[in-house]
């Protein structure tokens, strides 16, 4: 009997220890399944010297497809169709970048919660209803349908999915990504929406921010003249993407009547209503930053005389990087650039003719219609007289440890309702907002990437940018032949004059888009006098243009690269690559004359060194600049001081007028009316201003200098962070690099140039570039983080174009043969 | 010399097993051995400790020389708060032991009902 007993003691004791070693519920981690060296993360731990030759076959694949990997474990895929190569781009995406690639489609979709629960105090579920309500999922779909109607793109996406498949499908449980592991979770079948769910994230990410409903509260705050001059938007030194000249013109008028709806007056431009607000505006949005510097200068700017094309696309600076290098080859063309994983193409690059390259339009195409529903059954709402029919969507919303929560949203013929009686924009009133997103609108964007990737020439170019309709672009383009061009594509609404900034009436249709803008409108410039195009965010036309294009687009990047470039001759790719690095601040440029009118007698001690450190600085935002840290903290103290009285008068979220809109304003006038501090009796002057923010912004910067020091990069502290940032042990941190918001060289606390390319369009194509990342998604391969370094001192790599017809290369250090079988 | 024997069976087996099983199954391992080569109780659990501390540390060292400790750093800094690549090392020997000791001391228990 005894020896019963202990024999089930010791089972017992073996079963509830290898029980808790393979779960989460009594340690907060399963330590045996991720530690065994078999199975867990050390099978994750790439050896050094890892060797990345091997044959595969696979019975999707026609032919033989040979992949050369060079010494950055960079792939050049060289297949003899095209179905084969999407194939192989789809496996390659999934055998280095498969984690991120799910991850980022779950984000897309709102499925986080799914895989990390719902979060402190429910962020994660609230960002996952926010993605869903927006209508991310219904708005993927419909471009499957599109893709779906035409068969070309149809095998290429079923084609990359195959190839994401073929990888996953033959995946063991050693080999998975070691965020699965973390985690406790398994990657899913690739598809055609996963895709979709990418490219539209993208859209939300570059073609989803608006501060409408901000806007809106601030209209209830301001009188409409303090309103406009808080944020008024043709900033007097904008240089416009494309300019209104007599060569190029813009249309004269618009293509349909653009006047504002009858009721405008009393109903839209009512400002301070106090009555129309709301007190919880989005708390999830795409980073305002995102946007790009490219330009492209033409031979008769180059030393070569061929034209030069340079791209850094400004984001949020993620590890695994949002970027995959490749060269993908054909009989038909052969492309080299930076691909998404999750789609297939090369996004930004060049072939053996053009090149090819994108900034961010940044107009609004976005906008929220206020809903009269019959009932609580949101199922009928008042539209043009009467009641019209409300579609419902469920969206199921799974919680990792919860029950799943069932979420639903009525759509209308504008969009979905995004907040209503469930998902509250405000605490008070119960409001019905639906969303008008272009984002939702069928189209197949995509195909811009396939047609650049093979376009010879300026009118390929034209036509392949047809098919990008949202999120609008700056196209850049250059050609060995000599050309060069720049169009603001996408299909955008066309609007009345501050139509959108606010929330509009929804009960009939005066407040709806009246049409499109028609396409050949959209400003562009080919082969112009001044012999180069550029584009920085700005906005792209001036106010002469028939339609009205959106609020708050920054400035200085745009003007400091024409300022540059203007003045340019005999130009190199080496000088391409330091402008990019550019950290001239043009705004404290401008700043610098107003600063200086503060009299240092009003100064405390440290306030007057911290004057001195300014007043000897280049404006130049480099690694060890002291004079910048002061400058960013003294002006952002000085903004405090002129507008946080008037922002007080509310609690309500209001957007923080533009980079440019203080300095400007006490250019044209020192008497500018909001220096008056309004909850004092007295009467403030800019003089009593300058010096108390500095005053003030010297605690902040005595704190600091005690701490990190004054230097520029040290305060910026720039990072890459893994996608999920907590695992802080993934992120790379305080990266000695300068630039900022404002300057060319974009790199803010973790955003800034994504990729850096340069591409001299010479016979065989000079091309430089490179990532804040690593081709490897693993955080164990020395390839995960292998560019972060070299990207910080500024660096680009020469990429190794391979020629068509050659099978080596001194750089190339493995081959991946691929068959069928 | 039984103790070295069925040390070298319990690694043996349970590497070929992690093969094709999941990790767990170095307890199935040592449990056999166990109960193939009779020994006293707590010989058993030395025997098959050893034996699972040798093959997971060896192994996970092994990998982690290979891999220039670059994982192994940063796996210890999230789960032990330290990064120290030889303590993670010595944790994973540690924890493939204690199962298999466990598993061990199971088996020789069985045998002794059989």
């Amino acid at each position: 009997m005894r020896r019963y007993l202990s024999f089930a003691a010791a089972a017992l004791a073996t079963i509830g220890l290898v029980y808790t070693l393979d779960s989460r519920q009594v340690l907060p981690a399963p330590l045996g399944k991720l530690l065994s060296p078999q199975h867990g993360i050390w099978q994750n731990a790439e050896p050094a010297n890892q060797s990345f030759n091997l044959n595969l076959s696979f019975p999707q694949l026609s032919e033989p497809v040979s992949v050369y990997i060079d010494e950055r474990l960079v792939p050049h895929v060289v297949a003899q169709n095209e179905p084969d190569l999407y194939f192989v781009q789809g496996y390659l995406h999934a055998r280095f970048r498969l984690w991120q690639m799910e991850f980022q489609t779950h984000a897309a979709a709102g499925r986080i919660s799914e895989i990390l629960g719902p979060g402190p105090d429910n962020r994660i579920l609230n960002y996952d209803r926010s993605m869903r309500r927006l209508g991310m999922v219904y708005a993927a779909e419909q471009s499957v349908k599109e893709v779906e109607k035409s068969s070309e793109s149809l095998s290429q996406y079923q084609a990359y999915a195959d190839g994401v498949n073929a990888y996953i499908d033959q995946l063991t449980i050693s080999e998975l990504p070691i965020e699965y592991k973390l985690l406790g979770y398994f990657p899913e079948k690739w598809s055609l929406l996963k895709t979709a769910l990418f490219l539209k994230y993208m859209s939300y990410d570059l073609a989803g921010a608006e501060s409408d409903l901000e806007f809106t509260n601030a209209r209830a705050t301001f009188s409409q003249m303090d309103y406009e001059q808080l944020y008024y938007f043709l900033a007097d030194s904008l240089k416009p993407v494309i300019p209104n000249t007599v060569l190029n013109p813009y249309p004269t008028a618009p293509a349909m009547n653009l006047e504002p709806p009858a009721d405008a007056d009393s109903l839209y431009f009512s400002f301070m209503n106090a009555g129309d607000t709301v007190s919880n505006v989005p708390e999830n949005k795409p980073n305002p930053e995102n946007g790009s510097n490219n330009w492209a200068v033409s031979g008769a700017k180059t030393a070569s005389g061929r034209p030069i094309l340079a791209n850094d696309p400004h984001l949020s600076l993620n590890l695994p990087a949002l970027w995959f290098e490749m060269q993908l080859t054909t009989p038909e063309f052969s492309a080299y650039g930076v691909t998404f994983p999750g789609s297939p193409n090369v996004i930004i690059g060049f072939n053996e003719h053009i090149s090819f390259g994108f900034t961010n339009a940044g107009r609004d195409v976005k906008d929220y219609y206020e809903i009269k529903f019959k009932d609580g059954t949101k199922s009928e709402y008042w539209f043009n007289g009467e009641w019209k029919k409300a579609d419902k969507r469920v969206e199921i919303i799974r919680v990792k440890g919860q029950q799943d929560l069932l979420d639903t949203v009525s759509y209308t013929l504008f969009g979905p309702v995004m907040y209503d009686d469930t998902y509250r924009a405000d605490d008070q009133a119960e409001r019905y907002l639906a969303v008008r997103w272009k984002a939702h609108d069928p189209s197949n964007d995509g195909r811009a990437f396939y047609e650049l990737n093979h376009a010879k020439n300026l009118e390929d170019y034209k036509a392949a940018i047809q098919y990008l309709t949202c999120p609008g672009q700056n196209c850049i383009f250059a050609s060995k032949t000599g050309d060069i061009a720049l169009t603001q594509q996408g299909v955008f609404p066309a609007k009345w004059r501050r139509q959108g900034d606010f929330i509009m009436k929804g009960t009939d249709s005066s407040y709806m888009w009246r049409g499109m803008i028609p396409v050949e409108e959209n400003p562009r410039m080919i082969n112009p006098e001044r012999s180069y195009v550029s584009s920085a965010n700005q906005l792209a036309v001036d106010g002469s243009y028939p339609y009205y294009t959106g609020t708050e687009f920054p400035i200085y990047r745009g003007y400091m690269i024409n300022r540059l470039l203007d003045s340019m001759q005999g130009i190199t790719p080496q000088q391409m690559m330091e402008l990019q690095m550019n950290d001239y601040d043009a705004k404290a440029e401008f700043a610098k004359p107003i600063l200086m009118r503060t009299n240092p007698a009003s100064l405390n001690e440290s306030a007057r060194k911290y004057f001195d450190l300014f007043r000897n600085w280049d404006f130049r935002k480099a690694v060890g600049a002291e004079g910048a840290t002061v400058f960013e903290f003294w002006w952002q103290q000085l903004q405090r001081s002129v507008w946080m009285d008037e922002f007080e008068q509310t609690d309500l979220m209001m957007p923080w007028p533009s980079e440019f809109t203080l300095v400007e304003s006490l250019k044209r006038d020192t008497a500018y009316s909001f220096i008056d501090n309004i909850s004092t009796s007295q009467k403030e002057s800019l003089e009593d201003l300058l010096a108390q923010s500095l005053n003030l912004a010297s605690d902040t910067l005595d704190k600091i200098a005690a701490t990190t020091g004054l230097a520029w990069e040290k305060v910026k502290a720039t990072r890459v962070n893994h996608l999920l940032k907590v695992i802080t042990p993934f992120n790379r941190t305080n990266l000695p690099i300068g630039g900022g918001k404002g300057v060319i060289n974009a790199t803010a606390a973790d955003h800034g140039q994504s990729w850096r390319m340069v591409i001299h369009m010479t016979d065989d194509i000079e091309a430089y570039g490179i990532y804040p990342g690593g081709q490897s998604g693993n955080p164990g391969s020395r390839f995960y983080d292998s560019f972060v370094d070299d990207w910080a001192a500024g660096k680009h790599y020469r990429l190794l174009f391979m020629k068509r017809g050659t099978t080596s290369d001194p750089q190339i250090k493995w081959t991946m043969e691929f068959r069928k079988g | 010399m039984k103790f070295i024997i069925s040390t070298i069976l319990t690694a043996l087996l349970c590497f070929v097993l992690g093969l094709y099983l999941p990790w767990w199954s170095i307890a199935i391992g040592a449990f056999i051995v166990a109960l193939a080569v009779h020994q006293a109780g707590w010989k058993a659990f030395l025997s098959g400790f050893i034996a699972l501390f040798l093959l997971w540390s060896g192994h996970a060292w092994l990998i982690s020389e290979a891999n220039e400790g670059l994982l192994a750093k940063k796996i210890s800094l999230l789960i032990l708060n330290i990064e120290n690549p030889f303590l993670l090392i010595l944790v994973t020997g540690l924890t493939g032991a204690l199962v298999a000791g466990l598993a061990a001391v199971t088996g020789s228990l069985a045998r002794k009902i059989v």
